[in-house]
């Protein structure tokens, strides 16, 4: 690894000057999983890399049932899955907190950092992202919110201007009735990387009979998480049934053009995300309280 | 040369402090600077988890871990686990079952294993899977190391009800 100068602020602000006093390269250390390894295999000069885990607002996990879940940007997923209130009201974060990595690394990885490094197969980016996130940034202007879905804008760059940083994440409370899923495919069911993955939010109405909204999300093929807005259109005023939900499946895989590369073929990931579309809807349904009947 | 900084912290129930440039990682400081070199490095990147040590209690890779982060930390390696006259249970259990053929692997599956049997003292063969599914072994096969914690387990829940 080059060498660097290292600083672990223990304020936002302290942060933020460090950031803007600094005329080269400042990388933001989280839980390191994706920045040693990079860093590693970087030729790239680094003046600061500099350690936001100290910051209280970063590591801080709060849920409120009017505001909802504030995930602080460094806080890493074992943090999250043994958050009582993120267990009792989103299943589907805790789904993606405990696929990523194996143990060690769930100690150290943050969705903050899952966010910022901004990788097409960022499993946190899109369970996050079909519960209508936003990301909380603060920088010399002071805070601004950007949409999840705006937050990635390529492989490995986000739309953080120079001197920002990630402060957290806001998801907002559950609604009555809804239900959330998060589901990938990895040939190995633990320690892998998405060849493609799902995260879906469903709404049904008082009867549990009726769709009256859904989010759909897809993982690892674009050069960034995405949103299916027709998928998840399809399934307004529909029955929460097969039906339904493999007709929402088809729009996904229409909506998409995934590359080929080491980890699976296009063809490959448009099926997968056929099924895993189809399969992540059905048990966000179970979890908003549908239970199925047999053929339909 | 960069600056040194240094780094204060409790190392196996010792005080220590000694000298890392920023961009050392934990498992060069330890093997480099403090001659600790039970933790090994396998891959450098967090897939194989020889590096596993427990960072206030946490498993994590010392791979992945700037050594100035333990600034004030207490951290546990392979080395602070059995006392100066027997072996830590894990230990013990690992050579009884024979959950070890070339050993390189083995430091990182001991921790690991003390980390889930603190924290789960029975737990079910699944369990086990899934908690080491960041450790990687080339030579037993797992089936001799899921023997081992099995037997870990057994050995610290006896210990446990003859205090
Ligand atoms: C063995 C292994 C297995 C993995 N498995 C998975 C997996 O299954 N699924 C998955 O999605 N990922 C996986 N990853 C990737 C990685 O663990 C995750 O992306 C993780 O969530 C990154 O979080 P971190 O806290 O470690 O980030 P860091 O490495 O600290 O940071 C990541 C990036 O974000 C930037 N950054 C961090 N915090 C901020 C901030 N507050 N503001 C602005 N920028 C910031 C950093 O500068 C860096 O560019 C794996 C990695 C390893 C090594
Ligand atoms: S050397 Fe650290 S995980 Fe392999
Ligand atoms: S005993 Fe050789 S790698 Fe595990």
């Amino acid at each position: 690894m080059k060498t660097f100068n290292y600083e672990a602020p223990s304020t936002i602000d302290q942060a933020i000057t460090l950031m803007s006093e600094n005329s080269g390269q400042v990388l933001l250390l989280a839980g390191g999983t994706d920045l040693l390894v990079q860093l590693r295999s970087s030729n790239q000069d680094i003046d600061l890399v500099m350690d936001v885990k100290g910051i209280s607002e970063l590591n801080q996990i709060n849920y409120d049932e009017v505001s909802g879940l504030v995930i602080g940007a460094a806080a890493p997923c074992s943090q999250i899955y043994e958050s009582v209130p993120v267990l009792e009201n989103f299943p589907s974060i805790i789904d993606a907190a405990t696929i990523i990595g194996g143990k060690a690394i769930q100690n150290r990885a943050s969705f903050g950092g899952n966010l910022c490094n901004a990788s097409p197969s960022g499993d946190a980016i899109g369970a996050m992202m079909s519960l209508g996130a936003m990301c909380s940034v603060v920088g010399l202007d002071g805070v601004r919110n950007i949409p999840i879905e705006q937050f990635c804008i390529a492989p490995g760059k986000n739309a953080l201007a120079s001197g920002e940083m990630l402060i957290s994440i806001q998801i907002p409370p559950p609604r009555l009735n809804s239900g959330a899923n998060y589901l990938r495919f990895t040939p190995r069911a633990e320690m892998d990387i998405a060849v493609a993955g799902v995260g879906a939010s469903i709404e049904l109405n008082s009867d549990l009979d009726r769709i009256l909204s859904a989010c759909i999300a897809l993982v690892a093929v674009a050069p960034t998480p995405v949103l299916a807005a027709a998928a998840s259109a399809s399934l307004i005023g529909k029955k929460p049934i097969i039906s339904a939900f493999e007709e929402a499946a088809g729009a996904a895989k229409e909506s998409i053009n995934p590359i080929t590369d080491v980890r699976g073929s296009a063809a490959q990931r448009k099926h997968l995300i056929g099924v895993l579309t189809r399969r992540c809807l059905e048990l966000a349904a179970n979890r908003a309280g549908y239970v199925s009947c047999k053929g339909e | 040369m960069s600056k040194q900084l240094v780094v204060s912290s409790t190392i196996n129930g010792e005080e220590v402090e000694f000298l890392t440039e920023p961009q050392q990682s934990l498992l060069e400081c330890l093997r480099d600077t403090l001659g600790l070199t039970g933790s090994k490095e396998g891959c450098n990147d967090g897939n194989c988890g020889a590096c596993s040590v427990l960072i206030d209690n946490r498993l994590v890779n010392a791979c992945l871990v700037l050594g100035i982060e333990i600034d004030g930390k207490d951290v546990i390696t392979v080395e602070g686990l059995a006392n100066a006259h027997e072996l830590h249970p894990v230990q013990e259990a690992f050579v009884l079952e024979d959950g070890l053929q070339c050993g390189y692997c083995t430091p990182g599956f001991v921790v690991a294993t003390k980390a889930l049997l603190d924290r789960n003292a029975n737990p079910t063969e699944d369990e086990i899977r899934f908690w080491l599914a960041g450790n990687l072994c080339r030579c037993t096969g797992y089936d001799k190391i899921v023997r081992s914690v099995r037997l870990a387990a057994q050995l610290m829940n006896d210990s446990r009800e003859e205090v």
